[in-house]
């Protein structure tokens, strides 16, 4: 038998989600101790264990370490979501925000924050209810007796130019209202809390838990529609289900942070070329990779011109167009 | 047990409004190998698939062992029919292992792992199929001939009692392809899998098949043993060509030499 190659053994891969998780813990602590206030790791380890009464303890308790968290979520909801979207529409250009699902969601968002401020709780449902609105029209304009990954992206950016202009349209009628609506078109960080480390919590450990369980169902279903069915997949279940979820992960994280884009591009593209294919190992990878990366990025775009802060949306996307550009040239 | 495993009745098939599959019946006789032939755009691939649940018929039925395929728990249809379409797209850096390990699934439940059996099973399937030296390679490092082997093994290790192959030997060069065939024909022989494929190699459906199905503009222009066929010279009308049969020198299997095309 030959031998397996080194990139291919368990070692290799647990070496990378090892140092994947120091990644995530990197960024968690250095979030929490750089910014306008210098503070050092014990201070955050004093407060996590439940001291708020110092400056430093508060500044921890109220602001870094709740956003951190919430960076954190954040990107793994992204992370899974691209990941997600991209096995099932079979395309590597398949991100939330690329094929408009962010925007589906992010309209709905702003129409209940500007239009109808009093059902606020609603946001993320609304959310929801746009990305699968999204997706539907995106299969829809796509569908052709099968999923052809072209038509996707291009029906895709349609739909996402479509949403965008709704959001477009409700910021002019509603320009009185819209304080708060700029920072989240751009995807930010700023000023958010436990509020909406609340709000997203629940979706990224249901997205968590589904995904890791049904990750062989989604492995069956990129082999080709023919392949899954005749191996015993409900493939237009899986992929109905699958969708659903991608639209779930991605609305939570439209409701609290705005559209950050290239999240679920970057992160399971990475992991693809580093670790293959395989679900079972990508989507832990991309959680992992996800979190960190939101983090970081959002510890940058704080600091970088301090006491300005940029929305971490920008990083992104500075990260993210020539990442674009690549694989569109691959 | 049934003498017929497979049942096709009254199928009207197509794409939107297209019909090219117009009222077929047909029969699959357990254990026997059919080789279903026929012009190009008559409509073979659009038959197997219909057979193989991957596309609703407009009307009719297709029935496995007696239930209609297309009304049963897909999963158990997995358990007793294997399909290998044209198409291969998508799979490519897994390893074989990983890809006949994917065979399991209709046994699997959907929060077990791989247990024992699973393995013995997949040991089984990958060392039917000549694949023990390579099981660790990635499928996009293969040859064609070796991908379409490990999809073979894929197959056989959801322990089918039926298998439908569209045109497996496409793509290939001519030791492959007699390759394939060979191990299609072993896996009927020895392990009782009954095979219904699409060929578009006249010799090989006469010399691999039990019984030909012959279509043509959307029927089934006639079924028969390869013999009956090419002695009723039924082959020669349905592709529009003037041949010979000639004899093979060795075991005297007939072989058809297409000559020229009718005027």
């Amino acid at each position: 038998m030959e031998k397996t190659a080194f990139k291919d053994t368990a070692t290799f891969k647990i070496i990378v989600l090892a140092i994947l998780s120091a990644a995530v813990i990197g960024g968690f602590i250095l979030g929490n101790i750089i910014g306008t206030m210098d503070i050092s790791v014990p201070d955050i380890i004093d407060t996590i264990a439940g001291n708020h009464t110092g400056t430093n303890n508060k500044v921890i308790w109220n602001i870094r370490l709740p956003r951190m968290i919430l960076a954190g979520l954040v990107g793994i909801n992204l992370a899974l979501s691209g990941s997600i979207l991209q096995g099932v529409m079979k395309n590597p250009l398949a991100d939330p925000s690329i094929i408009g699902i962010s925007s589906g969601a992010g309209l709905f968002g702003i129409v209940i924050l500007v239009v109808f401020p009093q059902w606020q709780n609603f946001v993320p449902i609304a959310a929801f209810g746009g990305a699968m609105l999204a997706a539907g029209i995106i299969y829809i304009l796509a569908w052709k007796g099968g999923i052809d990954p072209t038509r996707i992206v291009l029906s895709g950016v349609a739909v996402s130019a479509l949403f965008g202009a709704g959001i477009s349209a409700i910021l002019v009628f509603f320009s009185d209202r819209v304080h708060g609506a700029l920072t989240f078109m751009n995807g930010s960080l700023s000023s958010r809390s436990w509020g909406e480390v609340q709000t997203i919590l629940p979706y990224t450990v249901i997205g968590l838990i589904l995904a890791l369980m049904f990750a062989d169902k989604l492995n069956i279903l990129v082999l080709g529609d023919d392949t899954a069915r005749g191996l015993g997949l409900n493939v237009e279940l899986t992929r109905l289900g699958f969708t659903a979820l991608a639209a779930l992960l991605a609305a939570s994280a439209v409701s609290v942070v705005g559209l950050l884009g290239f999240v679920g591009l970057i992160v399971p593209h990475s992991i693809r070329l580093i670790l293959g294919n395989n679900y079972r190992i990508m989507f832990p990878a991309t959680a992992l990779l996800g979190a960190a990366l939101v983090m970081l990025s959002d510890t940058f775009a704080r600091t970088v011109l301090s006491p300005t802060e940029i929305p971490v949306g920008i990083v992104m996307a500075v990260l993210g167009v020539p990442f674009f550009l690549y694989l569109l040239r691959k | 047990m049934e003498k017929i495993i497979l049942s096709v009745k009254g199928l009207c098939a197509g794409y939107r409004n297209r019909r090219i599959l117009d009222g077929i019946d047909l029969d699959i006789q357990r254990g026997k190998v059919y080789s279903i032939i026929g012009p190009n755009g008559c409509g073979k691939t659009t038959l197997i698939r219909a057979m193989s649940r991957n596309l609703r018929p407009e009307r009719g039925e297709v029935f496995l062992d007696g239930s209609d395929i297309f009304r049963t728990n897909t999963k158990l249809v997995a358990r007793k029919m294997a399909v290998l379409g044209q198409s291969d797209s998508g799979m490519s850096d897994i390893t074989v292992r990983t890809l006949v390990e994917y065979g399991r699934y209709a046994h699997k439940k959907w929060w077990a792992g791989s247990d024992k059996e699973d393995t013995r099973v997949v040991d089984w399937a990958i060392e039917r199929t000549g694949m023990s030296q390579l099981q660790n390679r990635k499928i996009n490092a293969l040859s064609g001939g070796e991908r379409q082997r490990a999809r073979i093994a894929m197959a056989i290790a959801q322990k089918p009692e039926i298998m439908l192959l569209d045109e497996p030997t496409t793509y290939l060069d001519i030791a492959h392809q007699l390759e394939i065939m060979e191990l299609v024909s072993t896996l009927n022989r020895e392990e009782g899998i009954t095979v219904v494929m699409v060929l578009h190699d006249m010799n090989h459906a006469v010399r691999y098949s039990d019984e030909l199905v012959l279509l043509d503009d959307k029927k089934i222009y006639t079924t028969g043993r390869p013999n009956e066929l090419l002695e009723n010279r039924e082959l020669e009308k349905v592709f529009g060509v003037d041949a010979e049969i000639l004899t093979d020198s060795e075991d005297n299997s007939p072989i058809f030499y297409a000559k020229r095309v009718r005027r």
